[in-house]
């Protein structure tokens, strides 16, 4: 039983071990700029980073989406490619509060 | 050559304006009348013609004697009846099928009302002349080769049809197989020129008389400019603009008077049942598409709005609703409406349902976003559509009061009959309503803000930058935002406060890409002479359909301030094939570029800045470095202050 949550505990954490590099260069072999910005910002699709929302729930919509995305399953999206995806959107900086930029506050 | 005497234009002018004297319906506007103090006083219409006249219509000016052709030719009465409609512009490109009116507008009618504009594609005519309706709120002309031309024209005049705009297209087509010249001319000849775009144009006609196109044209422009507006066209032959005029026995040429028709308003009992159900509406929702065809039709639709304290969600087609107001909502707000007002909708059935592409065998699945119950109101010049084949009136979506009749025609009518179908037991619901509105549309401004503040520094630089940036540049300016035809770029609407009907000129209509250049192009020339700063968001791929555009601009010196969206890349299309593929469970071919092949525009990148300069625009790029952009555009804001194009080549995130 130990063993077996040990084991779990492994698969948790290597879902969350990707490279944001390599995160970074699949984000865009993939596609997943196209709607979501290079900095996964949003635009026609949702805004993904800063502070994306928990793996888990990244994961199920990424591989089961029905809505406007399409989903990406394992043969076109491999867990290690999702991983460093994830990565990569976790490694984006949180952005500046918006009252301190003048240009959004003309 | 020898040059023509300009006499002879003076004797011929006078000659015409006394046929048309002496017409029964006869009235030319000034600028069709010789801009000279030797012109003989015009008799009036009421009288008969004088001697000298009823002798000049049968005889030939002396002058026009010694011409190849005897006699006056028929394209010079063409351009009399042409400039009784107070056209401004006719963009064109030239060619030989209408060689003969081409002359007569600019030797005999002086280059002026209209001014030919040189282009150098048919779309970008017909592009330009759609913009600058949306502008000025009056039509173009534009003449095209009866065939290619023609062929050329046709996605830019379906995307007028779409858009409701008039354009006057005049083809040029040889009909008589038997005298037309043998070769390339008779290759671009057709029986019937028009039926390329009979299906997309409100109306058509082949004259085969002068007094035939008198009518005809008159006709053709009063067809254009009733609600709903759209494109028509008139085939012109060869042989009728060349000859001379041979008048009938007994007959005098005339030009029709021509008059605006009201535009159409909907049905009193409907306009009442209508008002009935929004003032017992617990949350009516007003959904505006084009329907505020004047800036007055903004007015009514906030006066409309207030009275309910209803939210109002602005499609876009036009600026119907200013975003700053604290009933403007999103989309999303149909969702919680009991009574939904559509005003002159493009797509009901697309408001208050949902389309996911993404169901099962690869077909998109249906939903609706409406509550059980919800009641649909339309007032819409078009939900009945008179052609069948192309497919712009979209899904049929039934409606409990369904009215045929111009949106902007029928609001006095619908307030009239709102304020007294509403009483004091509905002041407390009204109230409430209000106070709602206020407080989610500050929370939707902050929203906004901060959405856009993600990614701020990112280079290739971000869409709420760009126009950020770009709006510190012209907040000062009455400016107008001509063209942002990129799918999904709504930046500008969440962010600039858009107050004004000429501060958002809506889109193509037909979603034919090749648009927005030579749209923003004929909106800045509307908007150069209306006193008007003109800023556009180029997209890349619509420039390079046909951007000979951009010579156009420079050569008649219309000032447009360009800021390029350049993502490099058919976006929209690239997510259709990555789409596909993943639906397929295929890991999608993207070769060497970003994006699926076929859908990129990279390897090697396209200088849109050069391109530009070559054709005698101020430009600047690449701009990848946010930091570069403002000063930027502080010279390009000056450069299209001092009455030239500017262009900067900036490299944007996707969206």
């Amino acid at each position: 039983m130990r063993f077996a949550a040990f084991l779990l505990l492994l698969v948790a954490l290597d879902a969350h071990a990707g490279s944001a590099d390599d995160g970074k260069a699949a984000f865009i072999r993939h596609g997943c700029y196209e709607c979501h910005g290079f900095a996964g910002q949003g635009g026609v699709g949702k805004r993904l980073a800063p502070e994306p929302m928990a793996f888990e729930a990244f994961s199920a919509i990424v591989r089961n989406s029905t809505n406007a995305m399409p989903p990406y399953q394992k043969a076109i999206l491999s867990d290690a490619d999702l991983a460093s995806i994830y990565a990569y959107l976790r490694s984006i900086p949180k952005a500046p509060d918006y009252t301190s930029i003048p240009l959004l506050n003309q | 050559m020898a040059r023509k005497n300009p006499r002879v234009k003076l004797e011929r002018r006078k000659f015409l304006t006394g046929a048309v004297a002496a017409g029964a319906a006869s009235a030319l506007s000034p600028a069709a009348r010789p801009a000279t103090s030797q012109e003989a006083p015009r008799a009036p219409s009421a009288l008969p013609p004088s001697a000298q006249v009823a002798a000049a219509e049968t005889g030939i000016p002396a002058a026009l004697a010694q011409s190849r052709i005897k006699g006056v030719p028929g394209s010079d009465f063409m351009v009399d009846v042409i400039k009784t409609l107070d056209i401004k512009y006719l963009p064109s490109n030239c060619a030989s099928s209408f060689r003969g009116i081409h002359e007569s507008l600019i030797d005999y009618g002086g280059n002026r009302m209209p001014e030919f504009l040189s282009c150098m594609h048919e779309e970008s005519a017909v592009g330009m002349a759609h913009g600058y309706f949306k502008a000025a709120g009056k039509p173009l002309l534009t003449l095209c080769h009866g065939t290619v031309g023609l062929q050329h024209a046709s996605m830019a005049i379906y995307n007028a049809y779409c858009d409701h705009v008039p354009v006057i297209v005049v083809g040029g087509n040889d009909l008589d197989a038997a005298r037309r010249p043998p070769g390339v001319p008779t290759i671009h000849s057709a029986q019937d020129i028009n039926a390329l775009v009979r299906d997309f144009t409100k109306w058509d006609d082949t004259p085969v008389s002068l007094q035939h196109f008198a009518q005809s044209f008159v006709r053709a422009y009063k067809i254009a400019m009733t609600p709903p507006y759209g494109p028509v066209m008139l085939s012109l032959d060869g042989g009728l603009q060349q000859e001379p005029i041979h008048p009938r026995e007994g007959e005098k040429l005339y030009i029709p008077r021509y008059v605006p028709t009201a535009p159409p308003q909907a049905d009193s009992g409907a306009v009442k049942e209508a008002a009935r159900l929004l003032a017992g509406a617990q949350n009516p929702v007003i959904v505006a598409d084009r329907a505020a065809r004047t800036a007055n039709g903004m007015s009514l639709l906030v006066q409309l709005a207030e009275l309910l304290q209803a939210r109002v969600v602005d499609q876009g087609g036009r600026m119907n609703f200013p975003n700053t107001h604290y009933l403007r909502a999103g989309p999303a707000v149909v969702a919680s409406g009991d009574v939904i007002l559509g005003l002159e909708l493009t797509d009901f059935w697309g408001t208050v349902n949902a389309f996911t592409d993404n169901g099962e065998d690869g077909i998109g699945q249906n939903s609706a976003r409406l509550k059980p119950g919800t009641r649909l109101i339309s007032i819409s010049s078009s939900e009945t559509p008179s052609k069948s084949n192309y497919q712009n009136f979209q899904r049929f979506q039934s409606v409990d009061v369904s009215m045929d009749g111009d949106a902007e025609a029928t609001l006095p009518a619908l307030i009239e009959a709102l304020k007294a179908a509403l009483s004091s037991s509905h002041q407390d619901a009204i109230r409430k309503r209000g106070e709602a509105a206020r407080k989610a549309h500050a929370q939707a401004r902050a929203r906004a803000r901060e959405e856009a503040a993600v990614a701020w520094d990112a280079s290739p630089i971000s869409t709420a930058r760009l126009v950020m940036e770009t709006f510190a540049h012209i907040k000062d300016l009455d400016w107008s935002l001509v063209g942002a035809d990129s799918p999904g770029f709504m930046w500008p609407h969440r962010l600039w406060p858009m107050e004004k009907h000429h501060q958002w000129l809506g889109r193509s209509g037909g979603y034919g890409v090749g648009y927005g250049a030579p749209a923003s192009i004929g909106a800045a020339l509307a908007n150069r002479d209306l006193g008007r700063f003109s800023v556009s968001f180029q997209p890349d791929g619509d420039l390079m359909y046909a951007p000979g555009v951009l010579w156009t601009a420079a050569r008649h010196k219309i000032p447009l301030l360009a800021v390029m969206h350049n993502n490099r890349g058919y976006h929209q299309e690239l997510m259709h094939v990555q789409r596909m593929a993943n639906f397929r469970n295929r890991v999608c071919n993207i070769g060497n570029d970003i994006g699926p092949v076929g859908t990129a525009i990279q390897n090697p990148d396209i200088e849109y800045h050069k391109l530009a300069q070559s054709m005698g625009w101020w430009a600047k790029g690449p701009i990848k470095d946010p930091a570069e952009l403002g000063p930027a555009l502080k010279e390009a804001v000056a450069v299209v202050k001092s009455g030239q194009p500017a262009l900067l080549n900036t490299w944007t995130q996707p969206r």
